[in-house]
């Protein structure tokens, strides 16, 4: 943007912009992105805590150790956090405008995406046809809720991911496409993030409780 | 007895302020449209019976005098301002440019950081010594406590939509109707048996909250005979405005007979009465029993009073040793009533409760009895709180702004 | 018959014949009332075939300041039925002693002092807050609008959503009879099996999306969209509040949300959170709401500072005294607002050491807020006010606030809380700085900046009328309650045993009726002004004389706010061009980038709408549609890329030299 062509040295000062650029669209798209991805990050926060408080609220029912499947969970984890890598290596592909191996790689976080849901929801089916129902007990309402809603997110970034992939296939990559693929990589990895907290702290620190 | 005494003057350190007599016909001024208010209405608040109150009033009064310090200026000067700088007043000097001093930042951030720092210092003091958990110093002003001032107990149930009260000593209960002699400390451990209510007595002390689930406590004393008001002060549904009961303030003697009188009704509140009793009801009439489960109230606050309900304790323990286990998926019953209707979530199951295991207490017939300490005689040492540096020689005149509170009911 | 009722209910759910409040002939005869005021209105839209320009104009539009407008309509009919809420409380305070039950029965009333509160703060408060941020801050940062004005139509929309879902709970079914926190159990499916806190639950969902949407909307556009020169330090104060508040709301919202979700599953599927039983923990739930339900207080406040902050400069024809602590000042209030949350529940048994820690944080917050109300004293001093309506209204919330802030302070001494927690106490005061801070604040700022939105004034004799009515209605209806408080007396009671107590209600209810005829005289005096809004015209932009951008453009500004972006060297932008001899640009004008209007706000909103009530009555196909529905129109408007135009250069020559003309012949009468 540059400034009216009035040299400094003249009395007049600047009021306006005479000659401006046009404001690039989205300009604020990553910054209110991650403005939202906070306030997401609060939800969270918010379903820890509860987690924290209600955790140990077995109402005389079972507790993390006699629920949990410690080896799944990991290899639940290891598909999470490979589709991050993948998603990774599509926004290298990206970058280098390669719009094949890209649609390829977003292909793989996918299907990794899927399995990490297909895992989880083996892993809740089977707590709640033994009978460990979110209804048992606060500890389990807070565990089913935080793991839940995570999970849900994942469901809903697979949803977005297919339609990026569509957009892509039909527009290209075009600028606003790449946006798009740079907010999906910010939330796929935010909940990468979260997931390490949920694994850490329901999981593993819930087997040592 | 004298160590007892630290912890009798929550406002002592503002007696200290005090000392000049500027205060002294400030504090003078600002209670004089009260009392005028006084001679109509009955502002409970203001002129309470039980010695907490008293103190508590005291506090809402010194606060307000001091924040009034800051506060008129303020009124003052913007009526002043708006006037003297209005704009057919065209003598008044006009400053546009002007829009710093910092002087006068210093100033209106420095004042009322003064001020609060005062607050402050005053509240941290007051609610650790007027902290409804903490056993009585004193009866009143004048009267600390002594050993043979053993507290009345009174165990307080907020039901819908009306209050159980438990003498344990005398094994006896009333509903809607409370009575304490004047002059003995009560101390009042209070739950509820579904919902949030408050329990508020307000010329008695102040109010501390009744939950489904948990105990509360709060220590008080009555000083002068009489009849006062005591209800819910949070609302519970429907019924809540019936929610209310009379509070007697007895002399020993007529304490002892209002007792004699509850005994003599022959009601007696066993756990299914109690279960009958806690359904919904508003505007319920007195009630008294002569003899009380004497486990009930623990019951009520584990949620064990239906048989065969784990209790919450029970449950707590268990959960503190990790639960129990995939066996415990199954420990659960269906809920045969609950307070309003049978009914549960709609996607979720039937309503449930866990149920009970054979507990050592039960098996043993009795409950361990509980270890009362009469009154806790340690000095107060919150964090950052210092011992309190005063001789227990002078308990007169601990009321900030009653020096000259009227010394005939004690 | 069984097969009939089965169909029935998986097509109704929950909803039959019975859940109209027929029974209820206050119900029933507002909601002739309505429907045949909604009649009239509709019909005239039909007959004066306005619906083509409402929709293409104002429901679809993505401008702010039609947006802003759009909020402030909102704010005041849904004033009107908080208001209506309120009268029929203090008249049934006021009657119903001496055995008498009054004219409500604890159904009816303990549903309207809930939708009273609920409506009031996320329906009144809120939408007028958020409207005028909406209109006014891309205006004094020289935006052209906001970073994403789409998301803005569709926070708009959400808002609406929340709110008819709370009116429809007036005629069909029931509202919460909760209290507006809908404290469990008693909010719990236990207690309270009736749609009444599903409404209040989806309501404020619905609303709350569009809430946080719109901060973080508000956030990115004053971080990012600020006129070249206008440095941190140079935004105008309203602009500095308006980002603490949106930095609040983007930092509080996802609280209520997640609470309300977990209440909801509570309610639905039967989990326990905030049971009693089960290892539930109903304090969590009291806990988490004021964490979010307290910085809320400072969301509606902070931009009434920052409205008074511009007014008291504007009418004093000075600087702002000490801008630089006005900002730290409203800095510090964010922060600490955030660490007070304890103070509403004192009397939950924390530990003295908690309590007091609580209550002293919250009166460090007092500190921040009486420097700046000595920062608007040192502004009017050596000024030249101009008692105007926006300055009076100023005045008033400087008498007013400092009462409330006073006994706000004595309700965080723990002990003094202890005796005047939930008692009428409580109530006088958050009426004293909810009215005294953000009414007021918000009055000021229609005033203010309504010849900026129409081109012409509000008459000022209406205006002083509702003025005066307002503040000595205020007055009395409030007083007696801070009275009633120090008597014991406790809020949200329905009958009355003391007849000692009754004058009192009777002084608040007249206070009540006096606030009644100020929201009268305003409806009057906006009807006159429209009406004598020839002579009421101000064409050159700037009516008061003011100090800020949004002065800088025409009344009302061209869609495309300035035709050139302006260049600023101070705090008072416009202050600094006018002394500075700045001329307007007449040649030289370019296409100006705008975004175009859409429906999608309108239709997803709409389906959210429809899956809350699908939701709240257990119509369990209409919550599935609409999901779908509302999960196809997002995904459907992503794959529109066409969502800009620009408005041609011989348009932007067209509507600056209409103003050019204007203003010529504005200088020469």
């Amino acid at each position: 943007m540059t400034l009216a062509v009035v040299p400094p040295q003249n009395s007049e000062p600047v009021f306006y912009v005479v000659d401006e650029h046009e404001h690039p669209e989205g300009a604020s798209t990553m910054l209110g992105f991650w403005i939202y991805l906070m306030s997401d990050c609060l939800i969270f926060a918010m379903l820890f805590a509860t987690f924290g408080v209600l955790g140990g609220n077995y109402a005389a029912g079972p507790a993390p150790k006699d629920l949990f499947d410690l080896p799944l969970v990991a290899v639940n984890t290891s598909m999470l956090l490979l589709s991050s890598i993948t998603y990774g290596f599509a926004m290298l592909a990206m970058e280098k405008s390669r719009v094949g191996a890209m649609q390829a790689w977003l292909v793989i976080t996918g299907l990794f995406g899927l399995a990490f849901i297909s895992i989880e929801l083996f892993e809740f089916a089977h707590m709640i046809h033994e009978g460990a129902t979110p209804q048992r007990s606060a500890f389990l309402s807070s565990f089913f809720t935080l793991v839940g809603t995570h999970g849900l997110h994942v469901t809903f970034g697979l949803v977005w991911l297919v339609t990026l992939m569509v957009q892509v296939a039909r527009y290209g990559l075009i600028e606003a496409n790449r946006r798009r693929l740079t907010c999906l990589s910010m939330f796929w990895h935010f909940l990468d993030v979260v997931w390490i907290g949920v694994f850490t702290f329901v999981y593993l620190m819930g087997m040592l409780r | 007895m004298s160590s007892l005494l630290h912890r009798s003057y929550p406002l002592f350190h503002i007696r200290k302020f005090q000392q000049g007599s500027t205060v002294r016909v400030l504090k003078i001024l600002a209670l004089l449209p009260l009392a005028a208010a006084l001679s109509g209405c009955d502002f409970v608040v203001l002129a309470p019976a039980g010695d907490v109150a008293v103190q508590q009033r005291d506090l809402v009064v010194v606060s307000t005098v001091l924040m009034l310090l800051i506060v008129l200026p303020v009124m003052a000067l913007t009526a002043l301002f708006a006037w003297r700088y209005r704009e057919s007043n065209t003598s008044a000097r006009y400053e546009p440019e002007w829009d710093h001093s910092t002087q006068l930042e210093l100033v209106i951030w420095s004042a009322p950081l003064l001020i609060i720092v005062c607050l402050g210092a005053l509240t941290w003091m007051a609610t650790h010594l007027l902290d409804p958990y903490r056993a009585l110093g004193r009866i009143d002003a004048d009267h600390p406590i002594e050993a043979q001032d053993k507290p009345l107990n009174v165990e307080v149930v907020a039901l819908d939509w009306k209050w159980l009260f438990i003498y344990p000593e005398y094994n006896v209960a009333t509903v809607n109707e409370l009575a304490a002699p004047v002059d003995r400390p009560i101390r009042f451990r209070i739950t509820a048996s579904s919902v949030m209510n408050s329990f508020y007595i307000p010329a008695l002390a102040g109010q501390i909250y009744a939950m489904p689930g948990m105990e509360t406590k709060l220590h008080a004393v009555t000083n002068k005979p009489g009849v006062n008001k005591g209800f819910s002060a949070n609302y519970s549904g429907a019924g809540f405005s019936g929610m209310h009961f009379a509070f007697h303030s007895l002399s020993a003697a007529d304490f002892d007979k209002w007792i004699a009188g509850a005994k003599a009704s022959g009601d007696m509140l066993g756990r299914n009465d109690y279960l009958v009793l806690e359904r919904p009801s508003a505007n319920e009439p007195v009630r008294r029993y002569g003899s009380v489960d004497r486990d009930l109230f623990k019951a009520i606050v584990n949620m064990c009073v239906e048989p065969g309900k784990m209790c919450t304790s029970e449950m707590m323990a268990i959960d503190a040793k990790g639960g129990l286990g995939r066996e415990g998926l199954n420990n659960t019953l269906p809920l045969t009533y609950d307070k309003y209707a049978r009914r549960g979530a709609v996607f979720g199951p039937e309503p449930t409760y866990v149920a009970g295991i054979c507990s050592v207490d039960e098996l043993k017939g009795q409950s361990e009895p509980e270890s009362t300490v009469p009154f806790d005689t340690t000095p107060l040492r919150g964090a950052g709180l210092k011992r309190p540096p005063f001789s227990p020689a002078n308990p007169s005149s601990t009321s900030l702004l009653l020096g000259s509170r009227p010394k005939s009911d004690s | 018959m069984f097969d009939t009722s089965l169909l029935a209910k998986a097509i109704f759910g929950r909803l039959t014949l019975d859940s109209l409040p027929l029974h209820e002939p206050i119900v029933v005869g507002t909601f002739i009332v309505v429907a045949l005021g909604g009649i009239t209105l509709l019909g005239a839209v039909t007959y004066f075939r306005l619906w083509g320009y409402l929709w293409r104009e104002w429901f679809t539009t993505v401008d702010h300041k039609r947006i802003g407008i759009m909020y402030m309509i909102l704010g005041i009919v849904m004033l009107l039925r908080g208001f209506a809420d309120a009268i029929m409380m203090r008249l049934q305070q006021a009657i119903a002693f001496g055995g008498s039950e009054g004219y409500l029965n604890a159904h009816h009333y303990d549903q309207i002092f809930t939708a009273h509160g609920v409506i009031m703060i996320f329906f009144v408060a809120m939408p007028l807050v958020t409207g005028l941020m909406n209109y006014v801050v891309p205006l004094q940062i020289g935006a052209r609008d906001v970073s994403f004005p789409f998301l803005n139509n569709f926070s708009f929309w959400m808002t609406v959503g929340g709110a008819v879902l709370v009116m429809i709970s007036l005629f069909v079914g029931e509202f919460a009879r909760t209290g507006w926190l809908a404290y469990p159990p008693l909010s719990n499916i236990g207690y309270s099996p009736d749609v009444g806190v599903d409404y209040y639950i989806w309501g404020l969902q619905v609303a709350g999306v569009g809430t946080t949407l719109s901060g973080i909307n508000l956030i990115c556009t004053i971080v990012k969209l600020r006129a070249p020169g206008m440095t941190m330090m140079r935004m105008p104060v309203f602009t500095w509040t308006s980002l603490c508040t949106n930095v609040l709301i983007v930092a509080s919202f996802p609280v209520l949300t997640a609470v309300l979700a977990l209440l909801s599953l509570d309610r639905y599927i039967g989990t326990n959170f905030f049971t009693n039983d089960f290892g539930g923990s109903p304090m969590m739930y009291v806990n988490l709401i004021w964490i979010w339900g307290h910085p809320e207080v400072y969301i509606l406040v902070l931009p009434a500072f920052g409205i008074f902050s511009e007014v008291t400069s504007t009418f004093s024809g000075k600087r702002l005294f000490g801008y630089t602590s006005m900002v730290y000042a409203t800095v510090v209030i964010t922060i600490l607002s955030y660490l007070v949350w304890l103070h509403h529940f004192f009397t939950m048994g924390s530990g003295a050491s908690v309590n007091s820690f609580f209550g002293i944080t919250t009166m460090i917050i007092s500190i921040p807020t009486g420097a700046k109300m000595f920062n608007w004293l040192f502004t009017m001093y050596r000024g030249r006010i101009r008692f105007e309506l926006p300055m009076m209204w100023t005045v008033a919330f400087m008498f007013t606030f400092v009462i409330g802030g006073m006994t706000g302070v004595l309700l965080a001494v723990p002990p003094a809380d202890f005796v005047l927690h939930n008692s009428l106490f409580l109530i006088a005061h958050f009426h004293n700085v909810i009215i005294g801070g953000v009414v007021f604040g918000a009055f000021a700022g229609i005033t203010y900046w309504f010849p900026k939105a129409f081109g012409f004034r509000l008459d000022p004799f209406w205006g002083k009328l509702s003025f005066w009515f307002w503040v000595v209605g205020f007055y009395f209806a409030f007083m007696p309650l801070y009275v009633l408080g120090l008597m014991g007396v406790t809020r949200r009671l329905r009958v009355f045993d003391d007849p000692s107590l009754q004058i009192w209600f009777i002084i608040a209810g007249i206070g009540a009726f006096l606030i009644f005829l100020g929201i009268l005289s305003m409806l009057v005096q906006i009807a006159v002004s429209i009406l004598k809004r020839e002579a009421l015209k101000d064409v050159t932009g700037d009516p008061w004389n003011a100090r800020t951008l949004e002065w800088a453009t025409s009344s009302p500004p061209p869609a495309y706010n300035f035709a050139f972006t302006p260049v600023v060297h101070d705090n008072d932008a416009w202050w600094d061009m006018k002394r500075r001899g700045y001329r307007r640009p007449l040649t030289g004008f370019k296409p100006i980038h705008m975004p175009s209007n859409t429906g999608t706000g309108v239709i997803l909103a709409a389906l959210a709408t429809a899956m809350g009530f699908g939701l709240i009555w257990y119509i369990w196909w209409l919550a599935a549609v609409s999901f779908i529905g509302l999960l196809t129109v997002a995904i459907g408007h992503t794959f529109n890329y066409h969502r800009d135009y620009h408005i041609p250069a011989d348009e932007v020559v067209r509507v600056e030299d209409a103003r050019t003309h204007l203003l010529a012949a504005g200088a020469k009468s």
